[in-house]
């Protein structure tokens, strides 16, 4: 068979394909892998460590290429995404799709290897709730989408604890949750800013399904329900004093912001007010940042 | 031969190379891997037992 669209001129190049596995996205999932790690008790070894948390990485920028893969179509419509290597002509469908499930299989492979069979399961669980419930039923049937979804992103310090330790605590399964309750405020906050965006793609976010005055609504009761979570793992021992420092005064930020978002019109089309969803989701990036980097320098410290 | 089939431009030809190389590098780095994950579990386990 001759493949006719060889000859048109298409020169991806290797950041083309690190641009398939949503490099910032890795980033943050990276981050609070490592901490996870880190917090989970026990002697870790720094070879296998290191194996475990690249294979996180490995499967994150899998589920990027396979999300990517299967939403070029609402890629090219949306601003945000329009310029991503599928919709831009730079890199084939199928060349993402066999990126995907190659660094899948690859990434799943190393954490069996490194960490054993329970991080390993816990990690292919984490790719096929991304790429198939998320990605593919979720994400355009219902405005809970990324609700559930955020499961997916909220796992990561699971899997490292369970690489570590051969099992997981409660403790792990609160970090889960926290990641997890963060997920909805701070995608809708950024859903404000783009619902025509949504709207023209058909995604059937919160601001288009019922409003953007529901979708304030929706973030102000999640920070509610976030902020205490996050001093949960003080109550536990998880966390020390930097840690129940920072989950307060950023857990109090929080509300505040979303108490700010709520009384705003953000999201109505006015661009002065959507400046309250701005400043929150950026917030919201930095908070579960340094509430993670908290625990780390509180295991570091030792207290 | 009658037909020349698909003729890359220069451009294609070093893009194609430059991906190659990255390939390359991807699964030397992963052989590597696999290599010093090997060296840590035999360290962990193996030589402790009783010969």
């Amino acid at each position: 068979m001759v493949d006719v669209s060889a000859n048109e001129v298409r020169v991806a190049s290797a950041s083309d394909y690190i641009a398939l596995l949503k490099p910032r996205v890795m980033s943050l999932v990276v981050f609070t892998g490592l901490v996870g790690y880190v917090a989970a008790p026990g002697q870790g070894d720094l070879i296998l460590g290191f194996a475990a948390i690249l294979a996180i990485a490995i499967a994150a920028g899998a589920s990027g290429a396979l999300n990517m893969w299967y939403d070029s179509d609402i890629d090219a419509v949306m601003t945000r995404t329009r310029a991503r290597p599928i919709p831009s002509g730079r890199v084939a469908r199928d060349e993402a799709l066999m990126l995907g499930l190659t660094l899948s299989a690859l990434s799943v492979v190393t954490m069996q290897l490194a960490a054993g069979p329970l991080a390993a399961a816990l990690l292919a669980f984490t790719i096929f709730f991304y790429a198939v419930v998320y990605t593919m039923w979720l994400k355009r049937w219902t405005p809970q989408n990324i609700v559930i979804g955020g499961l997916a992103g909220a796992l990561p310090p699971a899997i490292a604890w369970a690489a570590k330790t051969g099992s997981l605590s409660f403790d792990a399964w609160l970090l889960v949750a926290i990641i997890f309750m963060w997920t909805p405020p701070h995608f809708w906050a950024l859903s404000l800013l783009q619902k025509a965006d949504y709207a023209a793609a058909k995604v059937p976010m919160l601001p288009v399904t019922d409003g953007a005055k529901a979708t304030r609504m929706h973030i102000f009761v999640y920070s509610l329900l976030l902020a205490p979570l996050g001093l949960a793992p003080v109550a536990t021992g998880l966390g020390g004093i930097v840690y129940a420092s920072v989950a307060a005064l950023g857990g109090a930020l929080f509300v505040f912001l979303a108490w700010r978002v709520l009384r705003s019109q953000a999201g109505e089309g006015e661009p002065h007010e959507d400046k309250h969803a701005r400043a929150l989701f950026g917030f919201s990036i930095l908070y579960l940042f340094t509430l993670f980097a908290a625990l780390l320098v509180d295991k570091g410290l030792g207290v | 031969m009658s037909e020349p089939g698909v003729i890359l431009s220069a451009e294609q030809v070093a893009a194609r190379k430059r991906r190659n190389l990255w390939l390359a590098l991807s699964i030397a780095g992963f052989v590597l891997l696999v290599f010093f994950i090997t060296l840590a579990k035999l360290q962990a386990g193996v030589l402790d037992r009783p010969l």
